[in-house]
């Protein structure tokens, strides 16, 4: 089995590529006091913590809350997946009636997550938008109509191929990595 | 991550720590859910489960159908005192005849030892003993470990003391095993007739002294003196048994320690413990015993539900 797998994003473009998230997502809301972050889990929310270390850079964000949403128990997978399902830690100490949220992926693949995320986030108020802001989008591998708002690097790869992005102590050592199988 | 070693909850006997650890890890996660806004997740949505009881149950009964009712699943009911079993069904026909209606899951108490047991032998459905007679009631056992580890951290060389009938008590062996997994040190305190002899080669400090066995124990889990099951006289009265073996205000102030105190339910006031120490803000867990209860039992149900 490949378990060495193609680097498709590394320092220094996977900086840029944040880079050019948070200014886009600053284009889009300027006053960030009615937005939240939420990350999905376990991937999606050190990419969250990534843009929001960042956009704290560039604008006020002491009003904005981030969040960890954990969808396991929202899974359309739950009885025919092959290894048994164990939750993450859902840390979501704030509630999101009327609030802009942004839901925060490592990587788009079938939209079945996200799906699962959004039934998840409604669980906590009703809010007053929802936007998808992931790092991969696998645009080829839909299962369900879900398509992202900002989006890092587009890739196309086949089903049996595994995308993962590859978060390090050191920002400069993440990476996405493309792997012909997957594991 | 590898889930639950068995297919069936029969007793704490038959899991080993790892399932503890794996339950009490999930339970967390269902603790959150219960403490949202919205309290129901849809993960069982397509799972029926049948609650047989067969013995009388408020606590556990309502435990479990709110655990099932917070994962979305169909739950059908059915108790002893209402059905056809007066009209001398058997067990098995019984529980054949409620499979054939496609049930996944069955959660059962009995007042007979051993009939889960008996049952996941010749079922296909999954198991979760709710009580069976005097044996095991592992679910209890197991939100009374969660409970004691939320107040104290890792149970490992905490002193754990189980009061009162002893002999009748499916949740005090329960307990036994769960806390020995976990690595407490565990006694039990009662009146010589209501320890049985057995419980010492169970590697269980055994005491009939109230005053010292508080002083001794981190936390004391009272149990209840279960007269339903005492065909003869264990004591000669339950004003001596309270006199002797009550635990009350007076005597837990003169261990000078913050002992934690737990009760399983139902409560008999005045009894084995009075109300001033049931009702203590300073001692009493009681309550979370029952809010723990649910996370435990979705903990369970969750884990029970997925595919093998």
């Amino acid at each position: 089995m490949d378990k060495e797998g193609k680097v498709i994003l590394s320092h220094p473009k996977f900086a840029l590529t944040i880079e050019r998230l948070c200014h886009q997502l600053l284009e889009d809301h300027q006053d960030f006091s009615n937005t939240c972050l939420v990350g999905i889990q376990p991937r999606g929310t050190l990419f969250a913590q990534r843009i929001y270390d960042r956009l704290g850079q560039l604008v006020d964000l002491s009003e904005t809350k981030i969040g960890k949403l954990d969808v396991t128990f929202h899974r359309d997978d739950f009885r025919t997946h092959e290894t048994p399902l164990t939750p993450f830690p859902n840390e979501m100490n704030f509630l999101v009636e009327d609030k802009d949220v942004i839901l925060i992926d490592d990587v788009l693949y079938t939209g079945r997550t996200i799906r699962a995320a959004i039934t998840s986030l409604m669980h906590y108020g009703r809010p007053r938008s929802v936007e998808l802001l992931v790092l991969v989008d696998r645009r080829f591998n839909r299962h369900l109509p879900v398509q992202a708002d900002y989006t890092g690097i587009t890739i196309d790869a086949v089903d049996e191929e595994h995308v993962k992005a590859i978060w390090n102590d050191n920002p400069l050592e993440d990476e996405i990595i493309l792997y012909s199988q997957k594991f | 991550m590898a889930g639950l070693s068995t297919r069936h909850l029969l007793g704490i006997k038959y899991i080993n720590r790892a399932d503890i650890d794996l339950i009490f890890k999930t339970a967390d996660n269902f603790k959150e859910v219960l403490n949202r806004p919205i309290k129901k997740v849809p993960s069982l949505r397509d799972i029926t489960i049948a609650n047989l009881f067969f013995e009388n149950s408020t606590r556990t009964r309502m435990s479990f159908e709110l655990a099932e009712k917070r994962l979305a699943a169909d739950v059908v009911n059915f108790s002893a005192s209402n059905s056809s079993v007066k009209k001398g069904e058997t067990l098995l026909d019984t529980v054949n005849n409620i499979l054939s209606m496609k049930v996944d899951i069955v959660v059962m108490r009995h007042p007979a030892p051993g009939a889960p047991l008996f049952l996941s032998k010749h079922i296909p459905a999954k198991i979760i003993n709710a009580g069976d007679g005097i044996h095991e009631h592992p679910t209890q056992a197991l939100l009374d470990a969660y409970s004691m580890r939320e107040q104290l951290g890792d149970l490992t060389g905490k002193k754990i003391c189980i009061f009162g009938d002893i002999l009748h008590s499916r949740v005090a062996l329960s307990n036994v095993f769960c806390l020995q997994k976990l690595g407490a040190k565990v006694r039990v305190c009662g009146p010589p007739t209501l320890i049985p002899k057995h419980y010492a080669s169970l590697g269980v400090e055994v005491s009939y002294n109230v005053k010292e066995s508080l002083k001794w124990c981190d936390v004391a889990n009272v149990l209840r003196i279960q007269l339903e099951r005492q065909d003869i006289k264990f004591f000669p009265s339950l004003r001596e048994y309270s006199q002797f073996f009550g635990i009350n205000k007076r005597i837990l102030d003169e261990t000078g320690k913050k002992t934690i105190i737990m009760h399983p339910g139902p409560i008999n006031r005045g009894v084995e413990i009075t109300s001033d120490v049931a009702d203590s803000k300073d001692h009493s867990i009681i309550l979370k015993q029952v809010e723990n209860g649910v996370a435990i039992r979705m903990a369970i149900l969750f884990l029970l539900a997925q595919k093998e």
